[in-house]
């Protein structure tokens, strides 16, 4: 079993070290990229972001002043037992998110929608947003923060198929285009697009493509992963590159992820996450050891699983519980 | 850097100086600067509390900033970063506030539209400063000497306070526009503009269309 001290504990350094250091995988890309930029103003803005990520982890002061909206995934290994339940759980996480935006400190940004009531400590009604995952093998837990960005570089649009791949671009650019201009965006980015799923599960799986993936990992369909690739030099063929000033680096690396969708639709969303990609991962096993990494791992085969073994017609596979594992 | 130009510049900036600033230059700023945005514009112009500071004399220099702050049981404060929200969404409120305040330097992030700058900030002798990035939260956090001050906090939240900030060589910061009422962003906009038709070259607008929608990716968004 997985002590809820543990887990508070841990959740708390995931928020501090979320906010604070700046991950590998980003900061390399962004290192060559800053080598291969030649748009004086452009060269400028990123020379200044990697000064900055020196700076906060020296200073242990959060990367950006906009410390975004504290966001949480866990996932569950088949066999993995929590000390009191999930809803102790919740409520562990709940209190990181708090004490972890009054000690580091974060902006407390998150407000009711309407009354803009602020508990000064990013947690309210729906805040942070916990979203779940599971695999068919293991006893631990890994809790992933996410401290994405709330204002721009998103957006949704329901595509039909007869748009088609020309359509798909078409709204990609639009995306960056809208965004890009002032750097609204903060680029250069990790830019993310779902393809397919409901409305809602579309901007879902966009969102988790930007933020848990990491730059280099391609999608294990080849012609997603050739669409990714494509997509990726298209973005930094416009011309546009930090805070929409003349350059050649917008987009830090393209990620898509698909669900199946309705068979009239094609439903397309696109997310940015930022020149403070900030995401946090630990892996936490019953015996007491937790190991921090970056990569959250979270696109595996289970989560891309296609079908179920099942056979129309056939009693045997009408009462099976368990599902083809890949 | 580069061919940049980096000008050290006063929070109560002298009319030549705020002059003599050109698009393009790198900005540090030393003195007392404020955090205002649509809590404090709505609360001092719409409900018509008294400001809490002597503007301009304390400092014109307005920042569209919440930072990431505590206060502490002591009444303390601890600031970590500091970095800007987007100020196109601040218009409605600017001429007004900068007529009450006198205020010179507007410090956000992306910007106003040209026609802000020649229609109330030229007149008002102001200029826009972008912050870098976005953000450079933890640079800018080395540029604060003190916070002098939070005002509003009860009524309006950490994040919508008024936090006066005492600078010193605090930046970089960009000098977005000039007494011109040029747009160093609009400026950039044109010559990507360019370019942009042979991107989309192919690509098709969607069979959908949504009302108050624009096909000319030329167009901004603010």
């Amino acid at each position: 079993m997985i002590s809820i001290e543990c887990i508070q504990q841990t959740a708390e350094s995931l928020m501090d070290k979320a906010a604070i250091e700046i991950p590998t995988d980003y900061h390399h890309a962004l290192k060559k990229a800053a080598r291969t930029e030649d748009g004086e103003l452009s060269t400028f803005v990123l020379k200044s972001m990697l000064d900055n990520y020196e700076v906060a982890k020296e200073d242990r002061c959060a990367m950006c002043g906009d410390t975004g909206v504290p966001r949480w995934f866990v996932k569950f290994g088949n066999e993995a037992s929590v000390e009191g339940g999930m809803v102790a759980l919740e409520a562990a996480l709940r209190r990181a998110t708090a004490n972890a935006t009054h000690n580091v400190p974060l902006r407390p940004n998150r407000v009711h929608p309407l009354w803009r009531t602020d508990h000064n400590n990013n947690v309210g009604i729906g805040a942070p947003e916990i979203e779940y995952g599971f695999e068919p093998e293991g006893d631990w837990i890994d809790l992933i923060t996410v401290h994405k960005g709330g204002l721009f570089g998103t957006d949704y649009r329901m595509l039909f198929p007869s748009d088609g791949i020309q359509g798909i671009k078409r709204f990609y650019l639009d995306s960056l285009m809208a965004f890009g201009k002032r750097g609204l965006a903060c680029q250069p980015a990790i830019i993310g697009i779902g393809l397919g799923g409901s409305k809602d599960i579309c901007m879902s799986l966009g969102k988790r493509a930007s933020t848990l993936r990491v730059v280099g990992s391609r999608n294990p369909d080849p012609e997603i992963a050739t669409l990714e690739d494509e997509f990726k030099e298209l973005g930094n063929s416009i011309g546009m590159g930090a805070m929409g000033f003349v350059g050649k680096h917008m987009v830090i690396d393209c990620n898509i992820e698909v669900g199946y969708c309705h068979t009239g639709g094609m439903p397309m969303s696109v997310h940015a996450f930022c020149l403070s990609s900030r995401r946090a991962v630990a892996r936490l096993f019953p015996d007491g050891r937790v190991e921090y990494r970056t990569d959250p791992d979270w696109f595996t085969p289970y989560q891309r699983r296609e079908t179920i073994e099942w056979e129309p017609n056939n009693p045997n596979t009408t009462t099976t519980t368990t599902e083809a594992l890949t | 850097m580069s061919g940049l130009r980096e000008v050290r510049l006063s929070t109560t900036p002298t009319a030549e100086a705020v002059a003599d600033l050109r698009l393009g230059d790198i900005v540090y700023l030393d003195g007392l600067m404020y955090t205002a945005r649509e809590g404090v514009y709505k609360r001092a112009l719409e409900d018509k509390a008294n400001i809490p500071m002597d503007l301009p004399h304390d400092s014109a220099a307005n920042f569209h900033c919440s930072p990431a702050a505590r206060i502490n049981a002591d009444g303390s404060f601890d600031m970590g970063a500091v970095t800007a929200t987007a100020s196109f969404r601040f218009a409605k409120w600017l001429p007004e506030w900068m007529e009450k305040t006198g205020a010179r330097l507007i410090i956000g992030k992306g910007g106003m539209s040209s026609k802000d700058y020649k229609g109330y900030f030229v007149p008002n002798g102001a200029v826009y400063l972008s912050t870098v990035g976005y953000g450079t939260g933890a640079l800018l956090g080395r540029g604060i000497e003190h916070v002098e001050a939070v005002h509003w906090n009860d009524e309006l939240g950490l994040a919508q306070a008024m936090w006066v900030i005492k600078c010193n060589k605090m930046g970089p910061f960009i000098v977005a526009s000039d007494l011109n009422g040029d747009c160093l962003f609009e400026r950039e906009n044109a010559k990507i503009a360019k370019n942009v038709a042979k991107v989309y070259e192919g690509t098709t607008p969607a069979v959908l269309k949504r009302y108050g929608e624009t096909n000319d990716p030329t167009d901004e968004v603010i």
